[in-house]
């Protein structure tokens, strides 16, 4: 077995995980039902976001409570050049990709200065900054939005205005961010993040200039976050500032910790859990939040290592193929 | 420049910072000490408000309505941490915000489910309903400067206690050695949930004061609760005085934007994208402000002495 | 013979069977349930409900399904909501919609699926202009046309500058800029205040610069609860008497239970501009107003008046092809026609279907019983079609 799947759930169950997304469009047509697409195309968007946040909170103890800012940078690197009519996908990603790392890059240079809480709060701070940046830009709709009648055109390509072509565009995306974060956490500079996360002090005192470390995996969250910003903004056609409100920030934050923080697939089960149960649960009742809001507390308090945890605990019990 | 208006926006201003003061109080008071990040504060600040509503509406008195709405809102807070705080202690500030990020759910779906989601005036006896003439025929209402002065009152009670109590000196302590005052035999299980309720009761109070301007509304505490943070972090957690100087300040830096940002921007944009950019423009001032301190002061401002 | 009849028959059975296949007309209606906004949202769902029972559920002989989703106050949220109601539920009519900023972030998915889209109350200047489109309907207004009314009012009560204050949203933009098309005096200040859930509902800072402004009049646009906050926080300025108030889409039945609550007695007698009132004086509106109130026990709002003209609209098409969902053309046509009983009483629509209708001059008074409520002064605009209406290619 590779050591890809070294992580609490079974590989397995991984493996049945992805298939079951790889055949989710046949089964929504089968079903005749063509929502299910929409919604596991934004489950596996939120999917990278939260994969993304997962290499520096996770790994790195690095808490962003302002991820959310990288989608929005994203998705409006998507609308502001359709706005302009450059529909050009190679450029709009590459924009999405730049911008975002050269945020993060000046915003994390100055946030990791901090610690602790006052590092949730700064990461918050240019958050907040991001979004109401957007919102006072009148000329690309402000606080309403811009509407992308056109998705992104890579050439003869690909043509992500068919749903289908989009979805398997989006989970190969996955697919590689996935191989992506666990190449850069099984390496050395990955074993560098870790390390500080536990003890940054003795990190130092090895001789690691532990601080630029995190810098560059934090410039590489923002990166891959905008990536996935870019997507949503191809996905939904419509971008608002409010994509990147400290309410959103937080829910992705929520979706890591409730699938299990610094596990490889920890923040796909957790983001899957999180829109699944959005979905369904807003349509049994109105009150849905309130079931929502209890679990997120019981979750918290009760399971360390959220469902991932929850798992390699059972699996430890009845001896199934948990092996951390 | 008209003086008279920016007379009454620096009132405004003060008052916007009074009510910040009485949220930030519990807030760095309960971050200080416990150590504990509480997200749900602001859900407190919107008990209070629908408390004395429903109160003023049975006692037909807004005042009989905050009085009786304050040990409520104390009890309230006394409940959450028995109940879910008290849990979460052991764990680190991520759990923190997550839980108190589930309990702002639990309690906004619970108000919409009791009161139903239309919110609720509170309607103000007529001799706080009208206007004073302030000096240089300034009119200013006058429920706003009973506001400001109700909050600097509080400021002043809470000095005291500080300053000059044994809970104080206790409450200093905590805020500064955790472990210490422990190891000196004190209840600290005690401690906290009396300081929570205490804060929880300020957070209320704030949200009685605001209600009878705007009403007592679903979510009315989740965006105030952000700035209360901003507050705080430039404050410096845990310090009393740090939270009043800093929610003045970003009072003032709120109120003047709004006021007076427009104008400045006319300069060199077009009139309406001015109009559409100064709000926003002065909303994320603060922001600024905090990174900026954080960035130079990572403590906060007046961070409490020696750990 | 016999044989070929049956046969004929079977023929028939058969070729009309897509037509029964859709035993039942299915209707989407997206609004604002959750947040403090959902008061609106209520108003509108309970003239939907209403309008279902005085239908007896059916139209054209069909089953009615109505499918209410909550767009939570956010222009993504309501159009995943569009989406789902779209592609899982197949709908045939996407209705509803409060705010012009949802509308428009909803309005591709509901129309390139090809399905009507109606709207109960938005009316963005985009959609009456260049992006108007032939199966969008609206059963309200465009955006500009209440305010182009109010500023005739403030002409002709000789209001010579004023002050205006709107939400930062799609709609209040359109808003000022049609105060700005018909008023001739001077605008001698503007706020736009923050919008959306975390909406700004403290005014203290822009009422202070409307006084100082000099302004012979303050002219508003709050709708939902920040009316009620802003006409109280106008009440405890002292702003009364100084600075008369007109306001558009802010003083309705939502408000006005809340400032009688709180006895904020100087909105009596405030003006307002509305292209219906409670008291208009058509059958329809009698049976709507008087239904309304037997089974709530209020005053409907004017969005509650939209809604149940939406469904009536969505009965008058069904009803002309008799059911045969599947004639876009013929139900298109039959809308078109603005031939059912409307509230608003007999109105048409212009190219870019929105409507050409009357607007009134309303006063709050206090009725009978002691309830405040609006009365229609008098008819300030004729048959008025919207500015945009030359802009779109229909």
């Amino acid at each position: 077995m590779t050591s890809l799947f070294r992580t609490g759930l079974p590989a397995y169950a991984m493996v049945v995980g992805l298939l079951f997304l790889a055949g989710l469009p046949v089964l929504a047509v089968w079903a005749d039902n063509i929502f299910l697409i929409d919604l596991y195309l934004r489950l596996m968007i939120l999917a990278i976001a939260a994969v993304s946040l997962n290499l520096i909170l996770g790994y790195g103890g690095m808490v962003s409570f302002g991820h959310a800012a990288y989608l929005v940078v994203g998705a409006y690197a998507v609308g502001i050049p359709a706005y302009y009519g450059i529909y050009n996908g190679f450029l709009q990603f590459a924009i999405a990709i730049l911008a975002s790392a050269a945020i993060a890059l000046v915003t994390g240079a100055i946030a990791l200065r901090t610690k602790g809480v006052y590092f949730i709060m700064i990461t918050m701070a240019f958050a907040q900054m991001v979004f109401f940046t957007f919102v006072s830009i009148e000329e690309y709709g402000g606080d309403d939005g811009l509407v992308i009648d056109t998705r992104s055109e890579f050439g003869g390509l690909l043509d992500i205005n068919d749903n289908f072509t989009l979805y398997y565009f989006v989970l190969a995306s996955l697919i590689l961010t996935l191989g992506l974060v666990h190449r850069i956490v099984h390496s050395r500079f990955g074993m560098v993040i870790s390390g500080s996360k536990g003890n940054d002090r003795r990190m130092q005192a090895i001789g690691f200039p532990t601080y630029r470390y995190r810098l560059a995996s934090y410039v590489i969250s923002g990166a891959i976050c905008g990536y996935a910003g870019a997507l949503l903004g191809n996905f939904t056609n419509f971008i608002t500032p409010e994509m990147g409100d400290w309410v959103r920030s937080g829910e992705l934050i929520f979706m890591v910790v409730l699938g299990g923080a610094g596990s490889l697939f920890g923040p796909v089960l957790g983001t899957a859990m999180f829109v699944l149960l959005e979905e369904y649960l807003s349509r049994i009742t109105q009150y849905w939040h309130f079931p929502f809001g209890a679990m997120l507390i019981l979750v918290v308090i009760f399971t360390r290592g959220g469902i991932n945890g929850m798992f390699r605990w059972l699996g430890g019990r009845i001896g199934l193929g948990a092996r951390s | 420049m008209d003086w008279g208006l920016f007379t009454i926006q620096m009132l405004n201003g003060l008052q916007l910072g009074v009510l910040l003061f009485l949220l930030a109080a519990g807030l760095t008071l309960v971050f200080g000490i416990m150590d504990f990040v509480n997200l749900a504060h602001g859900s407190l600040y919107m008990m209070g408000a629908y408390f004395c509503a429903t109160l003023t509406q049975l006692t037909d008195s807004f005042l009989l309505g905050v009085v009786l709405a304050l040990p409520l809102t104390a009890l309230l807070g006394w409940l959450v941490e028995l109940i879910v705080v008290r849990a979460l202690y052991t764990h680190d500030h991520l759990d923190h915000v997550l839980a108190t990020f589930g309990l702002i759910l639990c309690f906004d779906t619970a108000v919409d489910y009791i009161w139903g989601p239309t919110g609720m005036a509170i309607p103000l006896p007529d001799f706080l309903n009208g206007q004073v003439t302030l000096f240089g025929g300034l009119e200013f209402p006058v429920f706003r400067l009973v506001i400001i002065a109700s909050g600097l009152l509080v400021a002043a009670l809470l000095y005291v206690m500080v300053a000059h109590t044994r809970l104080g000196m206790l409450i200093r302590a905590g805020a500064s050695n955790r472990t210490m005052v422990m190891a000196l035999g004190v209840d600290i299980g005690k401690l906290f949930a009396l300081v929570f309720a205490v804060g929880a009761a300020f957070a209320g109070f704030a949200g009685m004061l605001i209600a009878p301007i705007t009403e007592a509304s679903i979510g009315m505490g989740n965006d105030i609760i952000i700035v209360a943070f901003v507050v705080i972090i430039i404050g410096g957690i845990g310090s009393i005085k740090g939270a009043f100087v800093a929610a003045m300040i970003v009072g003032l830096i709120d109120t003047m934007g709004r006021s007076f940002l427009d104008q400045l921007l006319k300069v060199f944009m077009s009139a309406q994208n001015a109009e559409t950019s100064a709000p926003a423009l002065s909303a994320m001032a603060i922001y600024i402000l905090m990174a900026v301190v954080l960035a130079f002061r990572p403590q906060g401002l007046f961070p409490p002495k020696v750990r | 013979m016999y044989k070929k009849i049956t046969a004929l028959a079977a023929l028939g059975a058969l070729l009309a069977a897509p037509a029964m296949a859709a035993d039942k007309v299915k209707i989407g209606f997206v609004t604002t349930i959750t947040t403090p906004a959902g008061v609106i949202g209520q108003d509108m769902v309970d003239a939907v409900n209403l309008a279902m029972d005085d239908i007896g559920g059916k139209m054209g002989g069909l089953d009615v399904e109505l499918i209410i989703e909550d767009d939570a106050f956010n222009p993504p949220v309501g159009k995943q909501k569009v989406d789902k109601l779209v592609k899982q539920d197949d709908v045939d009519f996407v209705a509803g919609f409060i705010w012009s900023h949802v509308l428009l972030a909803s309005k591709k998915s509901a129309l390139d699926a090809g399905k009507f889209l109606i709207s109960s109350n938005a009316g963005p200047s985009q959609l009456a202009g260049d992006q108007c489109d032939k199966n969008f309907f609206s059963a309200s207004w465009q955006n500009d046309q209440t305010p182009m009314a109010m500023g005739e009012v403030l002409n002709q009560n000789g209001v010579k500058s004023v002050y205006v204050m709107a939400p930062n949203y799609a709609a209040g933009k359109n808003m000022i800029a049609g105060v700005e098309r018909t008023f001739k005096g001077k605008i001698v200040g503007r706020d736009l205040t923050k919008w959306g859930k975390d909406a700004q509902l403290d005014f203290s800072a822009e009422l202070a610069k409307a006084k100082a402004s000099g302004a012979d009049a303050l002219w508003v646009f709050y709708p939902g609860k920040a009316g009620g906050a802003l006409i109280k926080q106008y009440e405890q300025a002292g702003l009364l008497g100084q600075l008369p108030l007109y306001t558009v889409f802010t003083v309705d039945s939502i408000a006005l239970p809340k400032l009688q609550e709180g006895n904020l007695k100087g909105v009596m007698g405030s003006l307002n501009t509305q292209h219906w009132g409670p008291d208009l004086d058509n059958p329809q509106n009698k049976k709507f107003v008087e239904g309304f109130k037997k089974k709530y026990g209020r005053y409907p709002s004017f969005y509650a008046a939209q809604s149940y003209d939406t469904m009536f609209m969505i009965k008058s098409a069904v009803e002309a092809v008799n059911g045969n969902l599947d004639d876009k053309d013929g139900m298109r046509a039959a809308m078109k026609k603005a031939d059912f009983p409307s509230t608003r009483g007999k109105f048409s629509f212009g190219n870019n279907h929105f409507p050409i209708q009357n607007f009134y001059l309303r006063e709050v008074v206090a009725d009978a019983d002691g309830v405040w409520t609006t009365k229609i002064v008098k008819t300030v605009l004729e048959n008025h079609q919207d500015p945009y209406a030359g802009e779109c290619k229909m």
